[in-house]
């Protein structure tokens, strides 16, 4: 039964990471940034569900569709005006720059949130649901399903509508895609501001799962590295294969191991999967 | 020799003089100021000399330092410690760099990102050898007086950027600084005219790490105590980046220079501003990267007064 039990576990955990890393994957994939404040985002994001849930009792539900447009905004803005100037230099300035916003935003929010571990506590609580023994959390259960949805949102958005097929095309070629009429800088920053939103919709989701700190943002972006190699870059497949991959991992070397070498053997597995397949599982060039 | 190697070497022989006039709190800040040293020119190596983004420093940095932390609390004296440190160091590296080099770029970046990551997490689990998240309690050296501690330390950083510096200019001068620079500039050419790009690579790594574990081992005796979250603090990996860039990534002059500014800014922001001094230096890398990307060497008075040009 205990087999089920971490199967059931591993892919609930794997959807959520898979919606951690989308945004992050979208971002590397089109812009060729690793967009290292991806992690603060996921908790700016907690930070806003768990703020309208305490002042106005607005469930986290509803609270997705604020953070979205305001999390797109946000991102959208901080490419045009900053990232948009160093986008053609190397690895080494976008990602200092990426870390020093980083630092500024985590700064921010522990100056004015404090560095305290929250929670957000539903009232009444969820409670869980049980299946022939194994034990599901229906608030757990519900976010992974959301996960799945925005996940499955953003696919469609990249292969049916017109913006989409521009973000694609940039990816794909540069230069075809500036001779065939994209503007891509717009294209850039609209790229950013959905990976921003992701990153905020996946943070109102953690906010249910996980206890809300500045301090977890580091963690946050961890699992998104690893999750982003082991699918392979910049595709919605290879963020979900990813992720289920390295939820299964996790369980299984949780149970095997203990929880203390769960992160040790993601980040083993990710230098071998670097050194051996850095396309990752599902990798090829192209989105989608 | 260049004259800004001349110039680096002479400044640093210059430093030694600290302990003529300064109290026991100058010297703590000299020290360091020299650690961090170590650290640019270490970076340096691998980052401007190759041009390969190491994140990895933080990794070095903690290794060195609890592999000595471990030595000395089994009883072995302060020197053999750190000399095993360095070797141990130098051969790991070259070995890892010979595996980890063959990426390239983002991928690069991200796996010596993730070496500290699985450092730390080895060193948090095992509790036995190195005490785990309680940190490891390292005994006194020397342990006669403070001022002698601190005169004493001050000499053994400075020291050991001394030796940092030499070898780092060597390398500059060096068939070695020669290839890599070669592929810097296009790696795939550099293996076409028969340049062993892997050794070269594996050479540099190892180079830039052993100094920056020496300096670990050096701030663990220093320090008596460290722990995980301390020493392999990913701060480690990026401030040295921003001293390089902002002195002017390449020459070791501007490196050393970046980073005694680095060292001012942040002392002076940590005295005052203690509760937002993550963001003052985040809003400082900002305004470097976009306004001044090649660091302050590339700042002449002639800059100023030359017309706009559109390039």
């Amino acid at each position: 039964m205990w087999v089920a039990q971490v199967l059931v576990n591993a892919l609930v955990l794997g959807c959520l990471y898979a919606c951690i890393s989308i945004g992050f994957s979208l971002v590397w994939g089109v812009l060729n940034v690793i967009n290292l404040i991806h992690g603060s985002f996921i908790v700016l994001g907690s930070y806003l569900a768990f703020g309208l849930y305490q002042s106005m009792s607005i469930s986290p539900w509803y609270a997705l569709i604020v953070a979205a447009p305001l999390f797109f905004v946000f991102g959208y803005l901080l490419q045009l005006l900053l990232l948009n100037r160093v986008i053609n230099a190397p690895v080494l300035v976008t990602l200092t720059l990426t870390f020093g916003l980083d630092l500024i935003l985590n700064n921010a929010m522990i100056y004015f949130f404090k560095a305290d571990y929250r929670k957000l506590t539903l009232n009444p609580p969820m409670g869980s649901l049980s299946l022939f023994g194994v034990v599901v959390p229906v608030d757990r259960l519900i976010a992974t399903v959301a996960a799945l949805a925005l996940t499955g949102l953003l696919y469609l958005l990249l292969r049916r509508l017109r913006v989409g097929r521009a973000i694609v095309a940039v990816r794909l070629d540069r230069d075809a895609a500036v001779l065939m009429g994209v503007n891509v800088k717009s294209i850039h920053a609209i790229a950013f501001g959905l990976g921003a939103a992701l990153a905020g919709c996946a943070g109102v989701l953690m906010a249910l799962i996980y206890p809300i700190s500045p301090l977890t943002s580091s963690t946050f972006l961890g699992k998104a590295f690893v999750v982003c190699v082991l699918g392979g870059l910049g595709s919605v497949s290879g963020a979900l294969a990813g992720g289920l991959l390295l939820a299964l991992v996790e369980g299984v070397g949780t149970t095997f191991l203990g929880p203390e070498y769960a992160t040790t053997l993601s980040f083993i597995l990710l230098i071998i999967f670097l050194i051996v397949r850095p396309q990752g599982l599902l990798g090829r060039k192209g989105f989608e | 020799m260049t004259r800004s190697n001349v110039a680096l070497l002479a400044l640093l022989v210059c430093f030694a003089s600290l302990p003529l006039f300064g109290g026991a709190y100058a010297l703590r800040l000299g020290t360091t100021a020299c650690m961090y040293s170590i650290l640019a020119l270490s970076w340096n190596v691998v980052g401007g000399f190759a041009g390969y983004p190491s994140f990895a420093t933080a990794a070095f940095f903690g290794f060195g330092a609890y592999m000595t932390g471990v030595l000395l609390n089994m009883g072995l004296p302060l020197l053999p410690s750190e000399l095993l440190t360095l070797v141990a160091s130098l051969l790991l590296n070259g070995l890892l760099g010979a595996v980890l080099l063959r990426l390239r770029g983002h991928y690069f970046a991200i796996a010596s990102l993730s070496l500290v990551e699985v450092l730390r997490e080895l060193v948090n689990n095992a509790t036995d050898l190195t005490g785990g998240g309680m940190g490891l309690n390292i005994p006194l050296a020397s342990g006669s007086g403070i001022m002698a501690d601190a005169i004493f330390f001050f000499y053994a950083m400075w020291g050991l950027l001394l030796a940092t510096a030499v070898v780092v200019v060597a390398v500059s001068m060096s068939k070695l600084g020669f290839g890599l620079s070669c592929i810097r500039q296009n790696e795939t050419a550099a293996g076409m005219v028969g340049l062993n790009a892997t050794l070269y690579k594996s050479i540099a790594f190892a180079l830039s790490a052993c100094f920056v574990s020496a300096a670990g081992g050096i701030y663990a005796a220093w320090v008596h105590y460290i722990d995980p979250s301390d020493v392999f603090d990913v701060l480690y990996s990026i401030e040295p980046i921003v001293m390089a860039l902002m002195g002017g990534i390449g020459s070791p002059l501007g490196v050393v220079g970046g980073a005694l500014l680095y060292f001012g800014l942040e002392e002076v922001v940590w005295r005052n501003y203690i509760q937002i001094h993550t963001g003052v230096l985040g809003v400082l890398i900002v305004l470097l990267l976009l306004f001044l990307p090649h660091g302050l060497t590339s700042l002449r008075p002639r800059i100023l007064f030359r017309k706009v040009k559109h390039v």
